[in-house]
């Protein structure tokens, strides 16, 4: 998972600041990136870069170590061996994902210390998505499919982009989501195609999380502006709306051929090919991102006990006279 | 019982609630490489009761899916330590650390079990057992040396899950039978490897070993007897599956 373009638009004054910088190194940074090379930690790049993708980055991070738990609360109540153990490495996949995103962010020149202070004090966001409840193992099934199909197409493009070790982590975060899109769509199938009581619980998970897939790629392309400077960075690598239409043309046809419904009586896709759609519920899409959702505080809540409950050991770990000791066989 | 059966609920109970427990800590670790490792141990576990289930359900029991998941509290054979509540970390650190001393060494004697089929899963199991044991004397070391904090931390873990820990060891009345087939070693004897491989470790430390003839061991658990924890943990890794037991999730 988990990461989406949703939550790092840039902020309106961030197109100034431009000025300050070096013309001559400024010009030579962006005949680098035209020239399709990758920028390393030790580069020189514009300040506004640095910003950016440290907070691109960071947010993606925090996405997913907080997108871990909606599907983490059903790793004990998986049913099965089978289902249980594929859940424990699926949802480990993405705390792993975290520790390489948290690393990638930390060559910017930030902490993952000041990284997960901003997140527990809510000064930097985390995919939308993960504000919202799991309430069946039906909705954990509906994340590792379709909510990682969506990442998958934003990191996918994002994996092109210009900055080395964002997208070296990206290569290997999307070998593992291909996987997770496999377990997630075996899943949803297998309860699609079940039982009665089955099939409900799977179309109601749907239902329930059709809207918030909507607004995973953020709002419409006409509502956000100022991603041309990003774009020709290679920090943004597909615009919002792009990565919405190609999710709706790869899993809409593959979510009705296994019989299930989407709550829009408008979706379909236009004689130009185009995906046509109810307008999702931006204001509430703001008005949950800003901390006001079903899961906000919840999420926050546990990511907070954790930083403190763990920080003895922490302490710990910093105390020069620790024995070290050698974890390698 | 059995003893083959006996033996074999005994191992494959433990191996399943410790690896459930250990899967809570997944996005609550001091660090994030703790969440990964305890759900990769978490993962072997499960692993380890799938293939002893397996083997059970080759002597005619259920199969595992029904026998993991439909038990009830007095159908379980796991010691109490292992389905206490994952607590704070010195607490689920200081369980893992002794209780995978044990459980290596016990899967090293089964290696060598009469009950060829038990062996071979053995020889597998104690191989990933290893790192198991690894991960917890490095953080035992490490932690056991670093602050007054820290050591008083895991000292106060090391006293309140000792009496548990002796209670892996509670025998049944098949041990005899058990020990003479040459299934396995006895509990006495892996409790003397126990003893001498934990103080191994602590001795390392700043950390002190009580005098464990002054411990009363917390037993019950071989016999079907558990806290008030176990159902509680039985309850929810079944909520899905009894939904519809019959139905392939």
């Amino acid at each position: 998972m988990y990461g989406s373009a949703s939550t790092h638009d840039i902020p309106n004054q961030a197109t100034t600041g431009l000025e300050n910088e070096d013309p001559i190194l400024l010009a030579e940074f962006e005949a680098h990136i035209a020239r399709g090379e990758k920028i390393e930690p030790t580069d020189w790049m514009p300040q506004l870069y640095r910003k950016q993708l440290t907070r691109m980055i960071e947010q993606h991070a925090h996405s997913e170590i907080i997108g871990s738990l909606p599907e983490g609360t059903w790793i004990t109540r998986a049913p099965g061996f089978r289902r249980k153990m594929a859940q424990m490495a699926k949802v480990q996949d993405e705390v792993g994902h975290a520790q390489l995103l948290y690393s990638a962010a930390e060559t910017l020149g930030k902490t993952r210390e000041q990284m997960l202070s901003d997140l527990i004090n809510g000064k930097s966001k985390y995919s939308n998505v993960f504000n919202y409840p799991t309430p069946t193992w039906a909705d954990s099934n509906v994340i590792s499919w379709l909510i990682d199909a969506g990442a998958i197409v934003n990191q996918m493009a994002n994996a092109k982009g210009s900055y080395g070790p964002y997208c070296r982590a990206l290569d290997r975060i999307c070998a593992e989501e291909a996987f997770h899109l496999k377990y997630g769509h075996d899943a949803v199938v297998h309860l699609a195609t079940g039982t009665p009581i089955q099939r409900r619980m799977m179309q109601e998970a749907l239902n329930r999380w059709w809207p918030a897939i909507m607004t995973f790629f953020g709002p419409s392309d006409k509502m956000s502006t100022h991603t041309e400077i990003l774009m020709r960075w290679k920090v943004k690598m597909a615009t919002n709306d792009a990565c919405r239409q190609q999710f709706l043309d790869m899993y809409v046809p593959k979510i009705w051929e296994i019989g299930l419904t989407l709550p829009d009586a408008n979706l379909h896709k236009n004689e130009d090919g185009v995906w046509e759609f109810s307008e999702p519920d931006w204001e509430d899409f703001k008005r949950v991102i800003n901390g006001d959702g079903p899961c906000n505080a919840e999420r926050i809540a546990v990511r907070r006990a954790a930083e403190e409950n763990g920080a003895w050991v922490r302490r710990a770990m910093q105390q020069p006279q620790a024995r070290y000791v050698r974890p390698l066989a | 019982m059995n003893p083959k059966l006996d033996l074999l609920y005994r191992l494959a109970d433990d191996q399943l609630i410790l690896g459930h427990r250990n899967s809570e800590w997944n996005g609550l670790g001091p660090i994030l490489e703790e969440d990964i490792a305890f759900s990769s141990m978490a993962q072997d576990k499960l692993g380890h009761s799938l293939q002893l289930y397996m083997l059970l359900h080759e002597l005619g029991e259920a199969e595992p899916d029904t026998v993991a998941f439909t038990r009830n509290t007095p159908q379980f054979h796991c010691c109490q330590l292992t389905e206490l509540p994952i607590g704070e970390y010195d607490f689920s650190l200081m369980r893992h650390f002794l209780f995978d001393h044990a459980e290596l060494l016990r899967f090293e004697a089964l290696a060598d079990s009469s009950y060829e089929p038990l062996a071979l899963v053995a020889r597998k199991v104690k191989g990933e057992l290893k790192y198991h044991v690894l991960h917890a004397n490095t953080w035992v070391k490490r932690l056991g040396t670093a602050t007054e904090e820290a050591i008083e931390r895991m000292q106060a873990a090391l006293e309140f899950t000792l009496p548990y820990a002796l209670g892996i060891f509670e025998t049944t009345e098949a041990e005899p039978e058990i020990i003479s087939s040459g299934l396995f070693i006895g509990e006495v004897e892996l409790q003397r490897r126990w003893e001498a491989s934990i103080s191994k470790v602590l001795a390392q430390t700043s950390l002190v070993l009580p005098d464990l003839r002054l411990l009363t061991p917390v037993t019950g658990g071989r016999h079907g007897q558990h806290t008030e924890h176990l159902q509680p943990l039985l309850d929810e890794m079944a909520e899905v599956f009894r939904l519809d037991p019959t139905a392939d999730w």
